[in-house]
């Protein structure tokens, strides 16, 4: 039988895999993508408890969180235009003006 | 083949994670950013799966929608707007901090282990009756959502409507082409 810790693990381990994404990878992009990861991996939360518990408020919660992943990206992606039109590069260790 | 007809559930939902698993890691190891968006935009379609599973029907149709069609299609198109050029393969990770993922994965493994010996699987199936149900009657969980969302949750979701309205002014503020990096052009990065 399928229970919710089976998906709450699933969800760790996605939302682990994230972490690690945004800690390791140097591209911008991919720090990105890995963001996408954990915001995936917290959406699995919330629906498993949803069904869990017959509640709907879950899955409106899901929704919401949806819609910062869909401003983050916009945001994300549009620093991603500057800062390749500042120095051409998408490297995150590259913009390093405000370390003295 | 009794096996596997008894067991469907538990199948489908180990291939599926493992799939899931399988295109997280595509994302974060691929040096090619298009091949880790395209891992990512799988991983997308399964999470959506796994959603129907959980009789969360609307939700995995936005998952197809706003992420597969929307933010996927942002992403590759500013991966191509920036130009491969710029995506030095070689630093495509920051070694130093490997160590650190390492001991994180290990934590994270510890605490799948425990939460298996310890046997703490919580029973319990829900029922998807309760997540098609408006005013006692059962008609599908599009129009349960909808009901919850624009009568429990109306101001909350005003207020949502405004964290997009200003993503979208901080886009168009991020894209401009700032006149003052034109007057200083050259001076910035020397």
């Amino acid at each position: 039988m399928i229970t919710a810790t089976h998906y709450l693990v699933l969800s760790l381990v996605m939302f682990s895999l994230g972490l690690i994404g945004v800690m390791v990878r140097r591209n911008f992009i991919t720090v990105l993508m890995s963001l996408e990861l954990i915001f995936n991996a917290v959406n699995l939360n919330l629906i498993a408890f949803s069904f869990r518990l017959g509640d709907l408020s879950g899955q409106i919660l899901a929704i919401f969180v949806i819609t910062v992943a869909a401003a983050e990206a916009a945001i994300g992606l549009g620093l991603i235009i500057a800062l390749t039109r500042l120095k051409d590069t998408v490297i995150l260790d590259d913009a390093s003006e405000m370390r003295s | 083949m009794d096996f596997l007809i008894s067991n469907f559930a538990e199948i489908l939902f180990y291939v599926l994670a493992g799939l899931t698993v399988l295109g997280s890691v595509g994302v974060i190891t691929l040096k090619n950013p298009v091949h880790a968006a395209l891992s990512l935009l799988g991983t997308f379609f399964i999470v959506a799966v796994l959603f129907v599973l959980q009789h969360a029907e609307f939700l995995a149709a936005v998952q197809v929608m706003v992420y597969a069609g929307g933010i996927m299609v942002l992403f590759l198109f500013v991966i191509m707007l920036v130009s491969v050029r710029g995506l030095k393969t070689q630093a495509a990770f920051l070694s130093p901090l490997i160590p650190v993922a390492v001991i994180g994965a290990i934590l994270v493994g510890a605490l799948i282990a425990s939460a298996v010996l310890l046997g703490v699987f919580a029973s319990g199936v829900g029922s998807a009756e309760a997540l098609q149900t408006v005013d006692g009657v059962t008609l599908g969980n599009t129009e349960a959502v909808g009901m919850v969302l624009y009568t429990k949750y109306l101001v909350p979701f005003e207020v949502v409507s405004v964290v997009l309205l200003v993503a979208m002014i901080g886009a168009i503020v991020f894209g401009r082409k700032d006149r003052f990096i034109e007057e200083h052009e050259g001076e910035v990065g020397s």
